[in-house]
């Protein structure tokens, strides 16, 4: 029933960065599988809708159920719904399997230029900032962001920026340990000058790669928002350049308020890319597709679960077929 | 930014070409509206459909179809429908059980769950409660150590489990410390888990059988999508739930996973969180919740923030003084900026305004809003006693020295002295007028904006 599944088997994955990965199932069978559990409803709309058969209205609305409790939000919805009545319209489609196609189209248009990887080649040592509201997976984003790039064979240190949030620091540590990076801290409460000092260290021991922690916030807490706009400009004081990129991590899980996120967080920092953490679960983070239309940024990796291996470079096609499956 | 509902829904009756009333016919296209607001709060789709389909019946009635102003008499139908699904109870905690009343917390991965106990363990400190705070979190790096971190801050005791315990040991063994050393409540914070992994759920049936406890919280994050049913479903499923915590509604979510989450599990929102930090716990009210997903702000909710972190006495002085028909100085308007900061900053306050007084207060930016304020509070800072009451003595030479004083440009003294002038006539339409003129005089006066 969902053949069309496994004709796209991942493959240009790997290929973009090789993770060091101890399991053994690829993501998108991890994925299917978590799927398949929930979404057996979701399983009888799509056999009804994809199974063939007549464009009527009643399909169209499928359609819109599928993309709303995906996340993909109101105006998105409508505004793919037009482009595929468009496509229909245009491609004279009149089966509901190439309706399938037509919606697979409109969203790989709108997620292909977002999957765009991660070069860190541009700079010694590249400065990686994290940022993103409270328990979104910053922490546990670099913990696998240091396996990824100790596997390239790049020398990692971390900033422990989150110096308020009850044993950040020690949660940070740990993930140093587990990946034996360095973890720069200091007992001061001031995230800047944490960071100051790890990118100054970086640049005298010649470390490719720095991870920057930061506190969690929410776009209200504009004092937080000011904070952080003060480290980046103090990390650009140590390195001229710095940040190279600022990656803002966003919980699956997420409704509307993500598109609200990147918003707040782009106006203050400016953006370089978004991490989508928490894809092993039964959200889809469909509200990528609001964000696609609204900010485009790139989306490079997602997270698959909470193990350091469980992060992957966003592969739009895959992505898409995860979201229907 | 999202249109609230009633902007949409006069929208619809405007469309109608100069008929004012609501028709049955046109209910549809207000009930879309309806639909597209919850949507947009992130109210799970079915959820909306059941609520639609309830809400369609009542503005179909007379009340609404004879009403002179069937926009708001549908807004009036759909909020009081809202805050009925929401719950009309303000649940609190029980702990009517022989001690310890264990309080067993749940919900996905950093959802909120290892702060709102300790805004719990807070919270029933405050009620004379001996509290024992306990971690089974043996997965997460430095879980354990985060809830120790912050049972310190509290003085409030933790129960000294480790990593290399299993959580059903550590259940016991905690269970037999807080009744040999008579604690009146336990609370039990539990490792995050996806509803779909099906070892964890079994973990955390198998650890609510060993506790048995009286009180088992949902903590749910305000921001969820619509996913929240799901995973709702999946720990009401596995878990007798008895009430649900809503947290990081401090941002500017919508929170319609409230809805999605109340209708799945039938189960009460016991406390919202509102702060990172351990006092950011407050009790849940429906109608606030029903006004913030429809866009409504949260108006009530700002009035009694005020009140609380007001100085009471010095707003009564300054009420009584405004009422007394007594000018405003600027003694007071400085007391009033203060408050301002009080109540967490200008940012805090805005997302609790209605959506349109936010949008026109939005065009203060982030910078603009609190630096503008503690550049304000300088400027009074640098004036004299004399001065500040009497504001018609500042003439130029005044001007440069508290200029130099305050370290900043006459014109910003300038600037000061209208704005207060502004809200000093604003006062007076507040003794004369109360709140809701007052709110339509804040137009481009508000302390801060230009
Ligand atoms: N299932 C799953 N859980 C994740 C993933 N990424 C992070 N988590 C979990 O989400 C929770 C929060 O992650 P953190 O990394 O602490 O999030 P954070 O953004 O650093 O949080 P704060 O610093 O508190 O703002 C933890 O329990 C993580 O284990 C993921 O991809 N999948
Ligand atoms: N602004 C705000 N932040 C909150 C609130 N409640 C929790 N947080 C923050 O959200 C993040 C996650 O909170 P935790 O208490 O660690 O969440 P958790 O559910 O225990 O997470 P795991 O144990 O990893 O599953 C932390 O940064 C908290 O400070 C709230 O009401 N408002
Ligand atoms: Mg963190
Ligand atoms: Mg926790």
């Amino acid at each position: 029933m969902f053949d069309f599944l496994k004709k796209d088997k991942p493959t240009d994955t790997q290929s973009v960065i090789a993770p060091a990965v101890e399991s053994t199932t690829s993501w998108t069978e991890r994925l299917k599988q978590g799927l398949a559990k929930t979404r057996s409803q979701l399983g009888n709309q799509l056999t009804g809708l994809f199974g063939g058969g007549k464009i009527d209205d009643d399909v169209y609305e499928e359609l819109e159920t599928i993309l709303l409790t995906s996340d993909v939000g109101v105006t998105a919805t409508q505004a793919l719904l037009e482009q595929i009545k468009l496509r229909v319209k245009r491609q004279n489609l009149n089966d509901t399997t190439q309706l399938r196609q037509a919606l697979k189209d409109s969203l790989l248009e709108l997620l292909a230029p977002l999957e765009k990887p991660l070069i860190t080649s541009t700079a010694q040592p590249f400065v990686i900032m994290l940022a993103g509201v409270n328990g979104a997976g910053k922490t546990t984003t670099i913990g696998k962001l240091a396996n990824l790039f100790q596997a390239q064979g790049k020398s990692v240190l971390i900033a422990a920026g989150d110096t308020f949030r009850a044993a950040a620091r020690e949660q940070l540590q740990a993930w140093g340990d587990r990946n034996q990076v360095h973890v720069v801290a200091q007992e001061s409460g001031d995230p800047a000058a944490v960071i100051f000092d790890a990118v100054n260290s970086a640049k005298a021991k010649g470390i490719d790669i720095v991870l920057a922690d930061t506190a969690g916030r929410l776009p209200t807490q504009l004092n937080l928002m000011e904070e952080i706009r003060k480290v980046q400009r103090v990390i650009d004081k140590a390195l001229p350049g710095a940040p190279h990129e600022i990656l803002l991590v966003l919980d699956s899980n997420t409704g509307q308020n993500a598109v609200s996120q990147v918003k707040a967080f782009d106006d203050a920092l400016g953006v370089t890319g978004l991490v989508l953490s928490k894809l092993d679960g039964t959200a889809k983070g469909g509200v990528i597709a609001a964000i696609a239309q609204s900010r485009p940024i790139p989306i490079r990796f997602i997270g698959i679960g909470e193990g350091i291996g469980d992060l992957r470079p966003f592969n739009a096609n895959e992505f898409i077929e995860a979201l229907f499956s | 930014m999202l249109e609230n509902l009633s902007g949409r829904l006069q929208g619809v009756i405007k469309n109608l070409r100069g008929q004012a009333r609501l028709t049955e016919d046109n209910i549809a296209d207000a009930m879309r509206e309806v639909r597209m607001a919850l949507l947009e709060a992130d109210v799970a789709l079915p959820v909306v459909k059941g609520f639609i389909a309830q809400v369609k019946e009542r503005a179909q009635g007379r009340e609404v179809l004879q009403s002179l102003t069937p926009g708001q008499a549908v807004i009036q139908v759909v909020h009081e429908e809202l805050t009925k699904l929401m719950g009309t109870e303000n649940a609190g905690i029980n702990l009517t059980t022989n001690p310890p009343a264990i309080i067993l917390m749940a919900g996905l991965q950093g959802s909120g769950k290892t702060t709102t106990s300790a805004k719990l363990a807070r919270l029933l400190k405050t009620q004379k409660k001996k509290v024992l705070l306990v971690s089974a979190d043996i997965y997460r790096p430095a879980a354990i150590e985060q809830l120790k971190t912050l049972a310190k801050s509290l003085e409030v005791d933790c129960f000294d489990s480790n990593a290399s315990q299993k959580p059903e040991d550590i259940a016991r063994n905690a269970l037999d410390h807080a009744k040999r050393h008579f604690y009146d409540v336990m609370i039990f914070d539990t490792a995050g888990r996806l509803g779909i992994d099906e070892a964890m759920m079994a973990e955390i049936k198998h650890l609510h059988d060993l506790l048995n406890p009286i009180e088992t919280l949902f903590v749910v994050d305000a921001m969820q999508g619509q996913d929240a049913i799901n995973t709702a479903r999946a720990f009401g499923e596995t878990l007798p739930l008895t009430g649900i915590v809503l947290t990081k509604l401090d941002g500017d979510s919508r929170g319609g996973a409230a809805l999605s989450v109340r209708h799945i599990t039938g189960k009460p929102i016991k406390f919202i969180g509102v702060s990172e930090k351990v006092d950011g716990l407050e009790p849940f009210h429906p109608e606030r919740m029903a006004s913030r997903v429809l866009g409504m702000g949260d108006v009530l909710s700002l009035i009694e923030q005020a009140q609380k972190s007001v100085d009471i006495d010095e707003a009564k002085k300054l009420a009584d003084k405004i009422k007394s028909g007594k000018s405003f100085d600027l003694e007071d308007f400085k007391a009033q900026i203060q408050q301002m900061r009080n109540m967490g900053g200008v940012g805090a306050l805005m997302d609790k305004m209605p959506a349109q007084m936010a949008g026109m207060a939005g065009q203060m930016s982030g910078e603009a809003g609190d630096k503008a304020v503690r550049r304000m509070e300088g400027i009074i800072n640098s004036m004299t006693p004399l001065e500040r009451r009497k504001p018609d003595l500042i003439k130029a030479t005044r001007k440069r020295r508290i200029a130099i004083g305050a370290g900043v440009q006459v014109q910003e003294v300038n600037r000061l002295l209208n704005q207060f002038e502004e809200v000093q006539k604003m006062m007076k339409m507040f003794s004369k007028g109360g709140m809701s003129k007052m709110m339509r005089a804040m137009q481009g006066r508000f302390p801060g904006l230009r």
